[in-house]
This record gives structure tokens, C-alpha cells and sequence, in this order.
């Protein structure tokens, strides 16, 4: 029975051949077999996506008059939403770009979910701005007669741009298992995704000299992308801060804005990551470890928000200028105070002493904190978009903005949007990066060689034993 | 400079790059034959890069043309033919004085404001907007000043700073239009301007028969558009006609002076007054100056003393839209 080279562990060590097949089956588990309650779930994204695209017709045959917004509060949901999801495409830069810079290991097996988070939240984001136009048929007037002096623009470029390194950066890395399905899936799948994978996987053969160009393609984009991103929420957060408007003429907001997106964007990667786990059992990669790991990140950021909170409402609060009474007034006790005191107590102080107790410093644990992170920046984007608005700029009574019934729909079709792209993709593209993982456990030594494990390669797999499906390693034998 | 130049240059960039990785993934050959030396890598990785700069460069030349080709077939933006030009040929820099002392709300006239009724019935404005719209403010002690609010036409306009198409624009006159065809409905000019004199058309606006009959110019704004933004435009064609804005034409008391700066005259359509003498001499003001948005309208302070205002009094009446009672079966939003 061989040891890992460390020789601290006692239980017998797994060669890298069986670990690697056990690895292939759970990542394609998904694409093969599809149960009914998939189809359930896809019929009523469906649904929900009619429904919102039907309510669309009705805005844009009525015009903008059947949302709650009018001239004083002129931005509503549908800006909120924009910014909301443009936050949550912050996960995948964190977990992939920064942890791959930075080595953490253990980020192997969620670097997929987090860039394909990033790619579908940037396209459901760009399309509220769609949505929120008042002349979307003209959206190519951007192109055509663009000013570089428009923070809109600043967003076009830095989304668009983010956008496209989001999609070099999620394909590149995902050549090797693709090249994986197209071995192993032909003939099992469809023709049309038999012909995907062979296009796809261009030809990988996993050989040093494929390696070496790819590895180095994947070196330069992930350098390359953190700027990008930080400059994406920034420059989103300029759409507020290049205002004269009491609440957002602030200069930490793009800090905030930063700050917020990756918070909201971690607890994004953990929510469909233990939705991902516990439907396609993937316990043994995504471990306890993963999700305290990540809710180590999500504690630092509550503080960080804490801190750039206190920074922006004392040094405003303390002068009180024109109008910032108002402002105040409404978000700590008049209208927007229950999602005010709902994100700092529920979505700041709650999450960060769930993970800071280690009694809750569990799944479960991690996953409520999420759950409450999100909900808790969605309200941050939405109290921070109408009561800025609201402030009276002139002697007049304020307006009160209520999203309509439009209003509520298309956001929930975007939101089902969102869920169906993810869904559609772990159908079609593997979920995990295989050789990302195998590499990173034969690097901790634990997983070895085959002839170090004395093993025949696939051995497992000829005698038909189904425990290389368990957490059990294989039985190999005397070595 | 062009977005698409830089736009497709970033996305060309992006996909050559990945191309070229694409490539040697492909045929792995192409990176040496066997054992690659130091020595065949370098010269390898120059003529990549060689190539990779003329693919780039290759690539960028059908983005020159492209947004000159995608700009012959929309049109320029709609500026105005030929700038008013003063003695001495100098272009003439509109600009509004709002005497305060002689504002009374029209309480005394028993009318809603006549300048926004005027405005209203001169162009069109859909209901629910006030281009000019009269505010009652408090005053230190007690009672009420009556505001008149036009578009204050800033020198440094934070709508035009941020208006993504170039749709909202200075003219050489120096004041702010918009260009309706243009506009795209984004609204980020509502959200930078400090005044909320922005308005949007939030559903179809009405149109009367006569609004089809006008030449659209972003000088006087008709026919208004679904989707688009409107404000106070001050009148400009007016102006280059001789005549003055619907609403210094109409207030009953003259409280509006409108004039050139380079001439230093204004006009309440009684008196002539010099104007950087009468804003001295009256200490006007500008809204909201610290904001350093540079109006070009000035207020003079007061609370309609001059025409004998009972500030205790309420009289005010709410404004109306009489022409939009004309059209049939419209349907205006609310404020």
C-alpha cells in the first residue's frame, strides 16, 4: 500500500489514472443523463422568460409609461438590476484571475462556475440597459455617434471588452475537456454536440507542445483581466458619481461599487455551487473547504463594506450639506430604512458572524450567509439608485417611485435568463475543469503516479467495481 | 475619434490573440521541429508577433471606413444654421434675467403662470412638462417667493457632459439643445441635471394637426417624440427673428428680461437695460451657483414686491395644457 510521497496521511493513495476517471464520470454525469425535473425547471425558466418578454412588448408599444418612473425619479428597477448584475459577473474574475495569480489551489474546481457566472451575468446586465431605453431601436446611435465623454460610453467599452476577455477566458481553459468530451462523448451524445466538441477542442491532443502556448495564453488573460474588471465596476459606479446628485456625487464610489460587485459576486459562485453539488453530487470536489474558504472571503468583504460605508455616510452625515439631510432622513428612518437597516444587519452583520462563529461555519452556514449577501446588495443597489433620485432638487414635494407590475416581470425574466444559461451550459459544457483538478491533487500529493501507486491504470474500471464512484479509493493491492 | 475604431480594435485584438493560441493548439508543429532550441523559440516568437501586428493592422483599416460609411446614411447632428451675430459680426450669447421683485406667481392675474401656459401653447410642451416652471419657495422670514425655472442653460452643462450620443449639445449661442432624432432615451441627462428641468416622453405625446406641419429643429422642438427628452430650449429661432420667448412675451408684469451678453442689452419687452450693469446693480444670482454649472440665466432677488405681491396670499392656480384638450383621445402620464 503506497503512501503519498509526504507520508503524513495513513489512507492508501489513489493513482492518477483512476482519480482522473472517477473525475471524467461526475463531470459528465450532467451531460448524459438528464432527470425530468430538469425539463421541469427549464419549461418553467421558459415560462417566466415569455411572460417578461410579453410585458417588454407592452413598454415598448406603450413607452416607459407603464414602469413607476417619471421625471423626478427617472431611473427605477430596471437600472438597479443593471448594476446588480454587472456585480455578480465579479465572480468569476475573483475566483478565477485572483486565485489563479495568487495560486490557491483549491480553486481548481470552481474556476469554471465562476467564469461562466461572469459571462451570463454581463450579457443579462447589458440587456437591462436595453430594457431600460426609452429608444432602444436607436441602441446603434452609441456606436455611430459615440462621445468619449460620456460615462455611458465609458460602460459600453468596459463591458464590452469584459465581455469578450470573460469569453476568451472561459473557453481557453475549458480546450482540455472539451477535447475530453469529444473522446468520450462521441457516439454517447447527439450529433450536433458530437460536432460542437470536435470544433470546439480544436485538435488538443494534450501534447507539450499544445500545452505550452495555451498555458501561456491562460498567463497573460488572467493578468490581464483583473484591471479589466475593477475598471468594469468602476466606471458602472461613474454612471452615479459623475452626477451632481446628493447620495451619489461621491468619489469612494467606485470603490463601493467594486467592493459590493465581488461581495455579491462570491455569494453568487456559493449559492450555485451548493445547488450544483447537491444536484449533481459533486460532494467530493466541492468540499466543506470550498465554502469555507470562500466564506472566509465573503467575511473580509462584509468588513470592507462596513468600513467604505462608514467612510461615505460619516464624512456626509457629519457636514450635512444641502439636500444630504434628506437623503439621510429617508434611508436610516423614513422610506428606504427596511432595506437600509435590512442590508447592513442582515446582509453585513449577520453573514459576517455566521462564518466568523465557527459553530456556523459550516455549508449551510456559508450558503444562508450567501443567500442573505445577495439579497442584501440587491436592496444596496436598489436604495442606492432611487433615493439618490429621490432627493427634491428643486422646492417640490419628492416623488414616490413603485416598481409596476412591467417592471417586476422583466426583472424576473431576466433573473430566469440568467438561471437557464447556466442551466443549458452544465448540459452541453463540463462544469468542472478536469485537468485543473487532477493537476492540482497530484501536486498536494494525493493523488500519485500510477506506477508509484502500483496500480494498473484503470484497474478499477475492467474489474466493473463501482467503488471508484465512492469516496473510497480503490483496492489495489500489495504494492 | 470613432467608438467602432477602438471597439473593433479591442475585440480584434482580443480574437487575433486567441487565434494565433488557437492556431499552435491546432498544429502543434508549427512551434519547431522536435526539441525546440532557445534560440528557434525567439525567432518563432518574432515572427508571430510580426504577423500578429500586420493581422492587427490589417484589421483596423475597414474600421476607418466603416463609421464614415454607417454616418453617411443617419444625418449630423442638427445644429443650427448660422449663429445670430451682433455689431461687430460677434456671435450673440443669449442669456435671461428673471427679476424676482415682479413676479407674483400671476395671483394677481387670477391665471396660472402665463409664461408656462404661454410656453406650453407656443410649443406644444405634452402634458404633464413645465419647460418653465414656476416653484413657490419659502422665504427666510415667512411666507413665499414665486421661482420661475426654465432650463438655466449652463455654460458648463452636466447633461451635455454625460449624454452618450452627442444629442444634447452647445450651440455657439451658448445655450443647450436637444437633438430628438438622436436622443436615445438612456436619460443619464435627467439623472446629472442639478435643476430637474429635464422632462421625458414617457408614452406617445399628443400631436395636434399643426405640430405635423413644422419643420423639426431641435430650436423649437416639435414635433415632440416618444422616448426622448425635452426642456426649455430658450427660444432661439425666435430670437435670430427678433422676437422674444413665448414667456418673456407673455408675463403680464415684465418680470423677464432676455438679451445678448456680447451686446450687454436685454430686453422685457418695455425697457432696454444694460445688462452687466442691472445684474450688479440688483445682485441677480444664479441657481445653485456653487455647483459651478455656470447657468446663463440669472434671477434677481425678491418676492414679488415691485408689482405689490401679498406674499400670505394663495392664488396660484395649476397650470393647463389647453392645446392638448384639442387632441383627441390622449392619454398623458403623470408628473
Amino acid at each position: 500500500m503506497a503512501l503519498g510521497p509526504t507520508g503524513r496521511r495513513d489512507e492508501p493513495v489513489e493513482s492518477v489514472t483512476d482519480y482522473r476517471r472517477r473525475l471524467e464520470d461526475i463531470t459528465l454525469e450532467p451531460v448524459i443523463t438528464t432527470s425530468r425535473g430538469y425539463w421541469f425547471l427549464i419549461a418553467g425558466l421558459l415560462a417566466i422568460i415569455a411572460w417578461g418578454i410579453y410585458a417588454w412588448t407592452i413598454q415598448l408599444n406603450d413607452g416607459l409609461v407603464v414602469t413607476g418612473m417619471r421625471d423626478r425619479i427617472s431611473w427605477g428597477l430596471y437600472i438597479s438590476v443593471f448594476v446588480f448584475f454587472i456585480g455578480i459577473s465579479h465572480a468569476g474574475t475573483l475566483i478565477s484571475a485572483i486565485l489563479r495569480v495568487t495560486n490557491a489551489g483549491w480553486r481548481a474546481p470552481i474556476t469554471r462556475i465562476a467564469e461562466f457566472i461572469t459571462v451570463v451575468a454581463l450579457i443579462c446586465g447589458a440587456s437591462m440597459i436595453v430594457v431600460d431605453m426609452g429608444r432602444p431601436d436607436r441602441l446603434l446611435n452609441v456606436l455611430v455617434h459615440g462621445r468619449w465623454q460620456s460615462p455611458i460610453l465609458w460602460d459600453v467599452i468596459a463591458i464590452s471588452t469584459y465581455l469578450t476577455a470573460s469569453l476568451v477566458y472561459l473557453y481557453l481553459p475549458m480546450v482540455p475537456d472539451l477535447a475530453l468530451f469529444r473522446d468520450r462523448l462521441t457516439g454517447r451524445v447527439g450529433g450536433w454536440r458530437t460536432r460542437l466538441y470536435e470544433i470546439l477542442a480544436i485538435g488538443w491532443r494534450d501534447l507539450p507542445e499544445q500545452r505550452r502556448p495555451l498555458l501561456r495564453a491562460i498567463g497573460i488573460l488572467m493578468i490581464l483581466i483583473i484591471p479589466i474588471a475593477v475598471s468594469v465596476h468602476t466606471v458602472v459606479s461613474w454612471i452615479f458619481g459623475m452626477t451632481l446628485r446628493v447620495g451619489w456625487n461621491s468619489t469612494i464610489f467606485g470603490l463601493l461599487f467594486v467592493a459590493g460587485a465581488i461581495f455579491s459576486g462570491i455569494a453568487t459562485l456559493v449559492i450555485i455551487m451548493a445547488v450544483l453539488r447537491k444536484v449533481y453530487h459533486l460532494e467530493e470536489y466541492l468540499t466543506e473547504k470550498h465554502f469555507v474558504n470562500l466564506g472566509y472571503l465573503l467575511a473580509a468583504f462584509t468588513l470592507i463594506m462596513m468600513y467604505i460605508n462608514a467612510s461615505e455616510y460619516l464624512t456626509k452625515g457629519f457636514k450635512l450639506e444641502e439636500g444630504e439631510e434628506f437623503l439621510f432622513q429617508q434611508l436610516f428612518l423614513g422610506q428606504f430604512a427596511g432595506l437600509y437597516w435590512f442590508y447592513f444587519i442582515g446582509g453585513l452583520l449577520i453573514p459576517g458572524m455566521l462564518i466568523l462563529i465557527k459553530r456556523t461555519r459550516t455549508i449551510a452556514g456559508v450558503v444562508t450567509a450567501a443567500v442573505l449577501v445577495d439579497l442584501a446588495m440587491f436592496s444596496e443597489r436598489y436604495f442606492i439608485v432611487i433615493s439618490g433620485m429621490r432627493v427634491p432638487l428643486m422646492p417640490y414635494e419628492p416623488f414616490d417611485y413603485t416598481p409596476t407590475l412591467v417592471e417586476w416581470s422583466i426583472f424576473a425574466a431576466g433573473v430566469a435568463f440568467f438561471v437557464l444559461l447556466i442551466a443549458l451550459f452544465v448540459k452541453v459544457f463540463p462544469i468542472m475543469a478536469v485537468w485543473e483538478v487532477v493537476e492540482e491533487r497530484e501536486r498536494t500529493g494525493d493523488i500519485v503516479d500510477d506506477l508509484v501507486a502500483g496500480a494498473t491504470p484503470g484497474a478499477a474500471f475492467d474489474r466493473g467495481d463501482d467503488r471508484y464512484r465512492s469516496r473510497e479509493p480503490p483496492d489495489r493491492g500489495p504494492s | 475619434m470613432d467608438v467602432w475604431l477602438v471597439l473593433l480594435s479591442v475585440v480584434i485584438l482580443l480574437v487575433v490573440a486567441m487565434a494565433t493560441v488557437l492556431r499552435r493548439i491546432r498544429n502543434p508543429d508549427l512551434t519547431g521541429e522536435g526539441a525546440i532550441t532557445d534560440d528557434s523559440t525567439t525567432k518563432n516568437g518574432r515572427r508571430t508577433f510580426l504577423r500578429f501586428i500586420a493581422i492587427a493592422a490589417a484589421s483596423a483599416v475597414p474600421t476607418v471606413f466603416l463609421p464614415a460609411a454607417m454616418r453617411s446614411q443617419s444625418h449630423t447632428v442638427r445644429a443650427q444654421e448660422d449663429p445670430a451675430r451682433g455689431p461687430g459680426g460677434r456671435i450673440r450669447q443669449w442669456t435671461m434675467i428673471i427679476d424676482l421683485r415682479r413676479c407674483d406667481g400671476c395671483q394677481s392675474q387670477g391665471t396660472p403662470p402665463r409664461c408656462t401656459t404661454a410656453c406650453i401653447e407656443g410649443h406644444l410642451v405634452p402634458e404633464p412638462m413645465e419647460w418653465i416652471q414656476v416653484f413657490e419657495q419659502e422665504l427666510p422670514g415667512g411666507g413665499t417667493q414665486f421661482l420661475p425655472a426654465p432650463c438655466l442653460q449652463c455654460q458648463n452643462p452636466p447633461c451635455v457632459n454625460v449624454c452618450p450620443v452627442g444629442a444634447t449639445f452647445s450651440t455657439p449661442e451658448g445655450i443647450v439643445l436637444i437633438d430628438q432624432d438622436r436622443c436615445i432615451g438612456c436619460r443619464i441627462c435627467m439623472a446629472a441635471c442639478p435643476y430637474d428641468r429635464r422632462f421625458f416622453n414617457w408614452a406617445d405625446p399628443p400631436i395636434p394637426p399643426e405640430a405635423l406641419l413644422a419643420d423639426y429643429s431641435p430650436d423649437h422642438q416639435i414635433p415632440a417624440t416618444k422616448g426622448t427628452v425635452m426642456k426649455c430650449d430658450m427660444c432661439p429661432d425666435l430670437a435670430r427673428a427678433g422676437t422674444l420667448p413665448y414667456c418673456a412675451q407673455a408675463c403680464p408684469n415684465n418680470a423677464i428680461y432676455y438679451g445678448d451678453l456680447e451686446e450687454d442689452i436685454a430686453t422685457n419687452g418695455v425697457d432696454m437695460v444694460p445688462v452687466s450693469r442691472f445684474l450688479s446693480e440688483n445682485h441677480a444670482y444664479q441657481l445653485k451657483e456653487h455647483l459651478g454649472t455656470k447657468p446663463r440665466v440669472y434671477h434677481v432677488p425678491g418676492h414679488g414686491e415691485a408689482v405689490g405681491r401679498d406674499v400670505f396670499h394663495e392664488g396660484r392656480m395649476e397650470t393647463e395644457w389647453p392645446w392638448v384638450r384639442r387632441v383627441e383621445g390622449t392619454n398623458p402620464w403623470s408628473r
